[in-house]
């Protein structure tokens, strides 16, 4: 690497240029190189607000995701005819494509965390709101004649019997909910919120970036997903969710 | 008695709680951080932080393309070394989002090319931008100062649109003129990025004034300008003048000469907005038209080159820049 | 909210609407954007990419799925397959096929299709597999044998679930077929990521442009599958809605007295 000297305004010092003829270029200079370690290890700390910012985006939408879905669940368990109008509504709601539904709000909350929070939100109403009422339907007839029998409320009903009794299915949709929630969220960089989605698209050309975001959004909801199963299991052991809940 | 009553519970407090330590965690690994230069005695060149700059807040801005982003880190990295309380929003998209963010105060300014600023934000043709840099600055500045804004002196290294082809390819077609492709661009296959399609500086150009049909337009990121001739999909690619991958590979790529002009070549100039000019005090033009003067063609090309090549970090590299020609330590 | 700001509002979509039925002056004045023939023809080149790559999952997923599920075989992989699926960015399915493979419409069909198959496979199990063992015995029993007991019975039965596979990979599929101009192919993603050429109004006219064809899609295929779906099926499923809104109204239920706790 040999500097050469150019041709500066006086007193302003020289920036060394560097000759770059292939043979002894580092990994990353490479076109052909799939995956660079030493570049990834001494540039990790780029990713890492990206994954931040992703993370917290992806707990805020299923977290209001799902205190919007269960509450048009409980409604709607209460006036059944209420349940083909929040599934139709939700299933629109759904059907809209994220990117689509990022530039439709754009004249109404403009780019930023707020559209990307809405857009992320709305996106898990359906599959949540299918899931706790197909669990509250899958509810034993037995259990709930049984907590009737022992003089309980429709409410009490409701918190004691049906709920637990469904919990199965309503985890298996907050992680279904979840796990679309991380791979959506990297199209957030078009809403200007920098998610694992930057990183991405600053550097679309180079394989070992590519690697590396995209592997680690999906390892954030691989690991999201499995401690959702574990609060399955440990919070209601005695049922698996049905096939219907899991699809 | 059903006991998951309580377990419903004690699952509500965990994932608050993991809500809440994430929340704070985040919170900690937030926006963008400025590296900060030190101030100090020493060369001429440095920059010395002044105290009448303190507290004065400036957010620069600037697109979202390698080069922009270099510039961008490099005026607020030196604005931080000269005192000011710098913030970055160094994501703005193209000129259109960039220029709206300064009229709506979100930036205090941002590095711009003349000729995208008057053939793009003010409509001017192509042949209208003259070719000389103050020339374009002067008639920039005549636009700008109405609107209440200004533009601080221009960088010594220009950047311009390009059709390029790989060196065999134009060998083999026996051009070295984007006008020598007449009869002959039927058969080539364009590249460009989606908005290309719509831009007199690109597409719009070649079409209307150098009357060439190509067998295709392919929109593709422009991240991927130079992948697409690599592999040998695209015959020619629109690229830019002051990319890194033309310095370092001479005999691989080739520009075909732009005789017609439609791809009018612009400095950088520093756009911002009168008021800020006079909250920030001298320093504010002083300390940017200062750091700029190592922006020569070759330079640009090398940092270009360090981010896009090398893979290193647009901020980290205008540190080296700031440091490699004295203005901080 | 003021006036004002609904005001606002009705014209960003109207201009919108405006951008797509009108060709108009570009923002800089020297050419034109939008109408009718632009438009339409990013959404037939939209619609094109997203019918090849629904095709070409279908073509590979269903009969896998459907094999799968009727041998009762590989639940663990169709199942995981599916939660994979999910987990997959778009964005870096994408970037990973153009940087790795190359760019174009074979490319970008190509990952689309990756990205439809684990539904349809996941779910042309499950509908399979789940189908009630009492048709299938009864089948055997009337003389069938594989393939007509998976085309005659199975299949049938399975349709609502197979279906729901097939709409969920098509909604990802024409979701990521936006993202398809970084990669060398023009569809309405060129509008919605072209915001400095096309305004906000060519903007927001891809966006609603996108969000119709993904809704008409979804219509249609709702239709296919009822369409599809064996009369029998139809009627079970109308019996059970029925049988659960049958649950008695509060008001409705006996009082008794609390029994004698367990």
């Amino acid at each position: 690497m040999t500097p050469m000297a150019t041709a500066l305004a006086p007193l302003v010092g020289q920036v060394e240029i560097h000759s770059r003829t292939g043979e002894n270029a580092p990994c990353q200079a490479q076109q052909g190189k799939v995956f660079c370690l030493d570049w990834a290890i001494d540039n990790f700390d780029r990713y890492t607000t990206p994954l931040l910012n992703q993370l917290l985006l992806v707990l805020i939408a299923v977290a209001i995701g799902f205190v919007v879905a269960f509450a048009f669940a409980v409604l709607s368990h209460r006036q059944r005819w209420l349940i083909p109008t929040f599934t139709a509504a939700t299933g629109v709601l759904y059907t809209i494509p994220s990117l689509a539904f990022i530039f439709l709000l754009l004249p109404i909350t403009g780019l930023g965390w707020e559209t990307a929070i809405i857009v992320l939100s709305v996106y898990t109403l359906q599959i949540i709101y299918r899931n706790i009422v197909a669990g509250l339907n899958n509810v034993p007839p037995e259990s709930k004649d049984a907590g009737r029998g022992m003089g309980m409320t429709d409410r009490q009903l409701l918190w004691r019997v049906e709920l637990p009794l469904a919990l199965p299915e309503i985890i298996a949709g907050l992680r279904i909910a979840t796990v679309s929630t991380v791979a959506i969220s990297t199209l957030m960089v078009f809403a200007n919120v920098n998610t694992l989605g930057q990183p991405l698209y600053q550097q679309i050309d180079f394989k070992t970036n590519i690697v590396i975001a995209g592997g680690l959004s999906i390892l954030m909801a691989i690991v999201l997903d499995v401690m959702l199963l574990l609060a399955q299991r440990l919070l209601a052991p005695w049922r698996k969710p049905s096939m219907e809940a899991m699809t | 008695m059903v006991t998951g009553h309580w377990r419903l519970r004690a699952a509500f407090v965990f994932v608050a709680a993991l809500v809440i330590a994430l929340g704070v965690a985040a919170c900690g690994g937030g926006d963008d951080d400025t590296d900060t230069g030190t101030s100090g005695g020493g060369s001429a060149n440095l920059i010395k932080s002044n105290p009448a700059n303190n507290g004065i807040q400036l957010t620069v801005g600037s697109k979202n393309f390698t080069e922009a982003l270099i510039l961008g880190d490099i005026y607020a990295q030196a604005l931080q070394a000269a005192g000011y309380d710098v913030k970055t929003n160094l994501n703005l998209g193209s000129e259109v989002i960039a220029y709206k963010a300064l009229q709506d105060g979100e930036i205090s300014g941002y590095p711009e090319y003349t000729s995208t600023l008057l053939t793009s934000i003010f409509g001017k043709e192509a042949d209208q931008v003259p070719a000389d840099a103050q020339g374009a600055y002067q008639q920039a500045q005549q636009e700008l100062e109405p609107k209440g804004e200004t533009a601080f002196q221009p960088t010594p290294f220009a950047d311009a649109n390009a059709l390029g082809m790989l060196k065999t390819k134009a060998d083999e077609l026996g051009v070295t003129k984007i006008s020598e492709l007449q009869g002959k661009s039927q058969d080539l296959n364009l590249y460009g990025s989606p908005e290309c399609r719509q831009r007199v500086d690109c597409l719009v150009g070649l079409q209307d004034t150098y009357g060439l049909q190509f067998k295709s337009f392919n929109p593709v990121d422009i991240g991927l300008r130079y992948t697409v001739l690599d592999k040998g999909q695209a015959d020619a690619s629109i690229l830019f003048t002051s990319d890194a991958q033309l310095a370092a590979n001479p005999d691989k790529y080739v520009l075909l000469e732009d005789d017609k002009g439609i791809f009018p070549s612009g400095n950088v100039i520093w756009i911002t907005d009168q008021s800020t000019v006079q909250k920030a005090g001298p320093d504010y033009q002083a300390t940017i038209e200062k750091v700029q003067q190592g922006l020569t063609l070759p330079v640009m090309q090398e940092l270009n080159a360090r981010v896009d090549i090398d893979k290193q970090d647009p901020a980290d590299v205008a540190t080296q820049y700031l440091k490699e020609t004295g203005y901080i330590q | 909210m003021s006036a004002a700001f609904h005001l606002g509002l009705l014209n960003v979509f109207g201009d919108a609407i405006d951008f797509i039925f009108n060709q108009q002056e570009a923002r800089t004045g020297q050419t034109t954007v939008g109408g009718p023939d632009q438009v339409f023809h990013l959404t037939g080149q939209h619609l094109k990419v997203t019918f090849l790559a629904l095709g070409l999952a279908v073509l590979i997923a269903l009969p896998t799925g459907v094999a799968l599920g009727h041998f009762r075989r590989g639940e663990a992989v169709a199942i995981s397959l599916g939660n994979a699926g999910r987990a997959v960015p778009e964005l870096a399915l994408i970037a990973f096929v153009a940087a790795f493979i190359g760019v174009g419409l074979l490319n970008v069909t190509f990952a689309l299709a990756v990205l439809g198959i684990p539904p349809i496979l996941t779910n042309s199990y499950v509908g399979v597999s789940q189908v009630d063992r009492n048709a299938v015995e009864a089948a055997r029993g009337m003389g069938m044998r594989g393939l007509q007991v998976v085309a005659r019975v199975e299949l049938p039965l399975a349709v609502p679930t197979i279906m729901a596979g097939v709409r969920t990979a098509a909604i990802n599929i024409i979701a990521t077929a936006a993202l398809a101009s970084l990669a060398g192919l023009s569809t309405l993603g060129d509008l919605i990521l072209g915001r400095n050429v096309y305004g906000d109004a060519g903007v927001v006219a891809g966006a609603i442009m996108i969000a119709l064809l993904a809704i008409t899609l979804e219509l249609g295929l709702a239709g296919l599958q009822w369409v599809l779906t064996p009369r029998g099926l139809k009627v079970a499923r109308a019996g059970a809605q029925a049988r659960s809104r049958q649950e008695p109204r509060p008001w409705m239920r006996p009082r008794t007295a609390p029994g004698p706790r367990p």
